[in-house]
């Protein structure tokens, strides 16, 4: 059985001007158009694409701000420097690491969180909704500090609290360890984002046509069946946006860890280390070399799902 | 719906209520623990103590709290109004005008969306140190527009997407003035677009911390989010757990407070922009 879904509308096609030359309205139109938009987009490149090319050029010299007379052209120096450090190799594991748990998780519990929100009775969903959006506009600084205290050794309940599962006892130190800390790092950033992942799934389930559903239970499809072969491919769109845009959030993760650890043990992620050349270390160059490999970074994961999992912005906009 | 089906979907509706604010309930549980109370293992505090509170609002935690509450208002506030001001020309172009360049102001604001703040941070720390404007409101207000304008954008676009606009051509087809039409047709129905906007960029900015602890150095221009992380306790012996606790409480108000007004709008500002765009 393949999966069902409504073939696609007709487009209608927007009416373009005659050919040959464009009229003086859609002239006028066009004019019109960039001088409103054109300070948003010109204070968009500003704010981003300058920086990434002043960062980008700093990238090339060896300069740190404590010496700056002995600043240096190294061409990819940095880079080289970078790439052959176990420690950009660590943070790198570390960020995937906990990009690809946090998602997974976040995408089925985000998916059970918009079921339960669609079934709710009429008289639970507003409270619901409420709920659901605390995690989301709760500061992220504050949720790690809510998860720390929660696991803290000596302030927490969680020690106390579940003594009965096995590797749990009254003195766990949650953060004295790598990967316990980047459990407790990777809950506290799923508290917090789960909320954005169902909102957006619960806007692809409402755009599963019923009729579809019915068609399918007439014709004896089990809940399970009408599951997977017809909710789940009519809201692909939306689980790829979602998945897109969580794992570049993900990708990012530096707040959370700054509080709980600050990088300590092993649990340094991309950004934090290019945090600690520049603004700690005022490492200009180095600093500069990981945010540009960052920046790469993100814009090939992009690129990825766009081309390999064929994420259609406009269609998921319903274009 | 039969009752067991009913009662099920109930009870799986309360656990998430239970998961969302329980991290929310512990914290305001430890804002209330006095210093000693801290380690006694359990949820609640065996007493319940202002003390918290008093340190960071006049005792000697505040003169780090409250200059950057100040901050982490008026910084997200202007740089909210300033977005907004820009979004709302540009989605009104794209929503209403017919222009190439569309797709191209769409997708910049897209990448805008996922650049990693990082890697805008390292290049303004020191360009921000060279004119003068580190430790400053503008130096933040600048690139918080990096955070803010591109959701704005999106999300305001959708929302004025969604607008017939042909009402204002039939209220001057009814003797309205132009200027008329704009302020009582097309005003109300796109000011609650305009607002949404505003709540999700302010909850954004509000966020913010990366630009918070690389470009401020001091009270002049510190945000909330990055004055947390450099909280110290009364003593060097004592950790800041209660006046973290009791500063992170504060500043989950103003956002709870938006939740439970708006949460309807919040939510279709968030997946028209997402989904819809």
């Amino acid at each position: 059985m393949t999966t069902t879904t409504l073939p696609p509308g007709k487009k209608t096609e927007p009416v373009s001007a005659p050919k040959g030359g464009i009229s003086d309205r859609a002239r006028s139109e066009r004019k019109l158009g960039w001088l409103l938009a054109g300070p948003a987009f010109l204070v968009m490149l500003l704010v981003t694409a300058y920086p990434i090319l002043q960062a980008t050029y700093e990238s090339l010299f060896d300069f740190r701000l404590t010496d700056p007379d002995n600043r240096a052209f190294v061409g990819l120096g940095n880079y080289g420097v970078i790439l052959s450090d176990p420690l950009w190799w660590q943070s790198i594991g570390v960020t995937a690491f906990i990009t690809v748990v946090t998602v997974a998780v976040e995408l089925v519990l985000g998916f059970g969180l918009a079921l339960v929100m669609v079934k709710a009775l009429r008289a639970l969903r507003p409270v619901l909704r409420a709920a659901i959006l605390i995690p989301y506009a709760v500061i992220t600084v504050v949720s790690a500090f809510a998860w720390q205290f929660a696991f803290d050794i000596n302030s927490g309940f969680v020690n106390s609290w579940f003594t009965w599962l096995p590797g749990v006892a009254a003195d766990t130190d949650w953060f004295g360890d790598k990967w316990t800390s980047l459990l407790v790092i990777c809950l506290a950033e799923i508290w917090k984002t789960t909320p954005f992942i169902s909102l957006l799934l619960l806007a692809g389930l409402a755009q599963v046509p019923e009729v579809l559903q019915e068609a399918a239970k007439v014709d004896g499809a089990t809940r399970w069946q009408r599951m997977w072969k017809v909710t789940i491919p009519n809201m692909k769109a939306a689980i790829m946006v979602a998945l897109l845009f969580r794992t570049l959030d993900a990708f990012r993760v530096f707040d959370t860890i700054f509080i709980m650890t600050n990088g300590a043990n092993g649990t340094e992620s991309v950004s934090f280390l290019a945090y600690r050349q520049t603004i700690a270390r005022l490492e200009i160059g180095l600093g500069s070399a990981v945010s540009v490999l960052l920046f790469l970074a993100v814009v090939l994961i992009a690129f990825t799902f766009i081309k390999l999992f064929k994420v259609d912005l406009a269609q998921a906009r319903g274009e | 719906m039969s009752t067991r089906k009913k009662v099920l979907w109930g009870v799986a509706g309360a656990v998430i209520i239970v998961y969302c604010l329980f991290p929310i309930a512990w914290i305001v549980s430890v804002s209330f623990k006095a210093p000693s109370d801290l380690a006694n293992k359990s949820f609640l505090p065996s007493e319940l103590t202002w003390q918290n509170y008093e340190l960071i609002l006049t005792g000697g935690a505040s003169e780090l709290f409250l200059p950057a509450l100040r901050n982490s208002f008026a910084i997200c506030l202007i740089a909210t109004a300033i977005s907004c001001l820009l979004a709302m020309f540009a989605a009104y172009a794209i929503a209403r005008l017919d222009f190439p360049g569309k797709k191209l102001i769409l997708s910049t604001a897209l990448v805008v969306a996922i650049f990693p703040v990082i890697s805008i941070v390292t290049p303004l720390f020191n360009l921000w140190r060279q004119i003068g404007l580190y430790d400053t409101w503008p130096g933040l207000i600048i690139p918080y527009l990096s955070l803010t304008l591109p959701i704005s954008i999106w999300t305001m676009s959708a929302f004025f997407r969604e607008i017939p606009w042909e009402m204002e051509q039939a209220a001057q087809v009814d003797g309205a003035t132009t200027w008329q039409a704009f302020r009582k047709v097309i005003v109300p129905l796109a000011a609650p677009g305009v607002f949404t906007t505003a709540i999700i960029a302010f909850f954004i900015a509000w966020n913010d911390f990366i630009y918070g602890i690389s470009l401020t150095s001091t009270e002049a221009a510190r945000p909330v989010p990055a004055a947390l992380g450099l909280f110290t306790g009364a003593s060097q012996f004592e950790e800041p757990t209660g006046a973290i606790s009791a500063a992170a409480v504060i500043v989950t108000i103003p956002v709870v407070v938006l939740v439970l007004l708006f949460q309807r709008r919040i939510v279709a500002g968030l997946t028209n922009g997402a989904v819809k765009g």
